[in-house]
């Protein structure tokens, strides 16, 4: 096995690892200092300072083709902490930096300070909570230690859940309460699992506990409590009764955040737990388990999106949905099989296309929204002739979803389906072509009424600048259909592969 | 019956005493108790570990210790932000349950029916 190749000392450029996580962390203090009113221009400022330096750690890793490692004060693991950037790292850090930025860009309009108010309550916190929501993402794709990781994904939870109730109606309130305490519940058990492995282990550090690990009724138990406590933060069905009142009241840019990249940090986490952690134990029977969950969760989240009357609730059930193809990676991605690197690279590519074509879908959905004054979709007769490239943005998510070429998300479903029957397990297959007819369904019942004809008046002008967020968003998830192999291998740039072993 | 031993047995009944006001209580009051019941039987064993000194065979072990800190400064600022927003949400809606779904707004329960 190779993971005791990776290094233990910082590489070059480690140095960026650090402030990949240091900069929103200034953007929150400088904004708590400064207060007010700037604390939207510091958030302004920052993305595309931010943006680049996810772009320089992406460089940086193309070039040295293995993970970039820093060690945070010089202290070696264990008893130190150290920062890992690998391909999927990398890839997180963009996509989290551009989605939040195009939100950002997007929710100017909604969360300005009025003129003559030194601070205003809304504005103020979504502009310091959007920061610490990417910080604490940023924590997460980096995070080399399974304890540092605990306390990104708590970081992460305080800082989403507010951004569902911003504007303190009881429903939101109710949404973001039941939010957190599924979200508690799961942290909880993720610390249970954390403090069994130190106890049989003596380390939390990744690379060294995937070196340590032996099967034993301890790692069992504790890969397990870890997993389902992660599961109920990534809303996988069928624990996911929180996420569609949560996503869908919130306002159209956290919505966006949320369902975009919130749900995917705590999936990231199982992703590391089961294929950098426990990689070289036998691990088919639980990866059937989460798969068979992931298959449970298209079926039944595209049915329920099939059903909904309210557009922002349709997209926030095939959220539901999209989050099941994420787990269908695992029974295929791991062992030394010869289709385990496409799985890989499906699983990671379904993570990036669906935050890109998710977040372009709600912040197009809030468009329409606060244009027509409700989001029926039995109501939405003309909308694509007054907001044509709103709706244009609306359905090149939905190909995305749908997994139609060209865009990432028929790479992804592409690279699944392909390892899927390469590996002889049909089953999945099934489910995923059943599941992209199902959201075919489900983004046809919105178009379909969006490009009838029917006398709309829009209670708000056309914003131009804020249909070209969504559209750029949607954009980014159909280009990356054409991404070249190069990207493929990038994407494989730290994957552990198992040679040999029982599996 | 060792410390040890005994620690630990009382660690497992906290975190199934809270694990189980945290499935059947449909009050949100009740729930964070709940979760805190359960934070402290994981505190427990964190404290058992640190005792069994697992990593270097010290005496005891403080990276344990240190993140027990840690776990309790997380579970009290989650408590804190849960009892705000049960607080705001009594303030705007006049009371508090999660029991039924009506609470999800009039137009979004439909499906969860």
């Amino acid at each position: 096995m190779d993971v005791t190749a990776i290094p233990t000392v910082a590489t070059t450029g480690g140095f960026l690892l650090g402030l990949a996580i240091i900069l929103p962390v200034v953007g929150i203090l400088s904004s708590f200092a400064l207060g007010g009113r700037y604390a939207e221009r510091i958030a302004l400022i920052l993305m595309p300072a931010g943006l680049s330096v996810a772009a320089a750690i992406a460089v940086l890793l193309w070039r040295a083709g293995e993970p970039l490692v820093y060690v945070l004060g010089g202290y070696a693991p264990p008893l130190g902490i150290a920062l890992r950037a690998d391909g999927f790292s990398a890839v997180m850090l963009l996509t989290s930096a551009i989605v939040i930025s195009c939100a950002g860009f997007y929710a100017r309009a909604n969360f300005a300070t009025p003129q003559g108010v030194k601070e205003a309550r809304a504005p103020f916190t979504f502009w310091v909570l959007l920061q610490a929501v990417w910080a604490a993402l940023n924590i997460v794709s980096l995070g080399g230690d399974l304890f540092n990781l605990y306390v990104a994904l708590e970081l992460l939870t305080f800082a989403a859940v507010p951004l569902v109730c911003l504007d303190g109606r009881s429903e939101t309130l109710t949404a973001a309460l039941r939010y957190l305490l599924f979200a508690l519940c799961g942290s909880v058990f993720y610390l249970l699992g954390a403090a069994l492995l130190y106890g049989a282990f003596g380390t939390l550090d990744i690379v060294l506990l995937a070196d340590r690990v032996r099967a034993e009724p301890a790692i069992w138990v504790a890969a397990g409590l870890m997993t389902a406590g992660l599961l109920a933060k990534t809303a996988l069905f069928p624990l996911h009764l929180w996420l569609p009142p949560a996503h869908a009241n919130a306002p159209a840019a956290c919505s966006a955040i949320l369902s975009a990249l919130v749900v995917k940090g705590s999936f990231f986490l199982v992703v590391r737990i089961w294929f950098n952690v426990l990689p070289s134990l036998p691990h088919e029977t639980a990866s059937a388990i989460l798969a068979a969950l992931g298959s449970g969760a298209i079926i039944f989240g595209s049915i329920l999106a099939l059903k909904q009357e309210r557009l922002k609730l349709l997209i926030a059930y095939s959220t539901v949905a999209q989050i099941g193809y994420l787990f269908l990676m695992f029974p295929l991605a791991g062992g030394p099989h010869a289709w385990a690197a496409d799985a890989w690279s499906g699983g990671v590519m379904q993570t990036l296309s669906h935050a890109f074509a998710k977040a372009a879908m709600f912040l197009a959905a809030g468009l329409i929204a606060e244009s027509l004054g409700h989001d029926r979709i039995a109501d939405l007769r003309g909308v694509g002739s007054v907001m044509p490239v709103t709706l244009f943005a609306f359905g090149l998510g939905g190909l995305s979803l749908m997994g139609l070429p060209p865009s990432g998300g028929f790479v992804a479903k592409w690279l699944l389906l392909k390892a899927s029957v390469e590996a002889g397990q049909w089953v999945w297959a099934v489910v995923m072509l059943a599941g992209g007819l199902l959201a075919g369904g489900y983004v046809y019942r919105v178009l379909a009424p969006s490009l009838a004809s029917g006398d709309i008046d829009l209670k708000v002008p056309r914003q131009r600048s804020r249909e070209g967020a969504a559209l750029a968003l949607a954009l980014v998830a159909v280009l990356l259909g054409f991404a070249p192999p190069s990207f493929f291998e990038f994407l494989q740039i730290g994957r552990v592969v198992v040679t040999g072993g029982p599996s | 019956m060792s410390a040890a031993t005994l620690a630990g047995l009382i660690g497992a009944a906290l975190v199934g005493l809270g694990l189980y006001g945290l499935i059947t209580n449909p009050q949100p009051m009740r729930k964070i108790l709940a979760f805190n019941l359960v934070g402290s039987g994981v505190f427990l064993l964190f404290g058992i570990i640190a005792r069994r000194g697992a990593a270097a065979g010290f005496v005891a072990d403080p990276v344990p210790q240190a993140m027990v800190i840690t776990g309790i400064v997380v579970a009290f600022s989650a408590s804190a932000l849960a009892v705000a927003l049960v607080l705001r949400l009594y303030e705007v809606s006049g009371g508090v349950t999660l029991q039924s779904d009506a609470a999800e707004g009039p137009t979004a329960n439909k499906a969860d029916a």
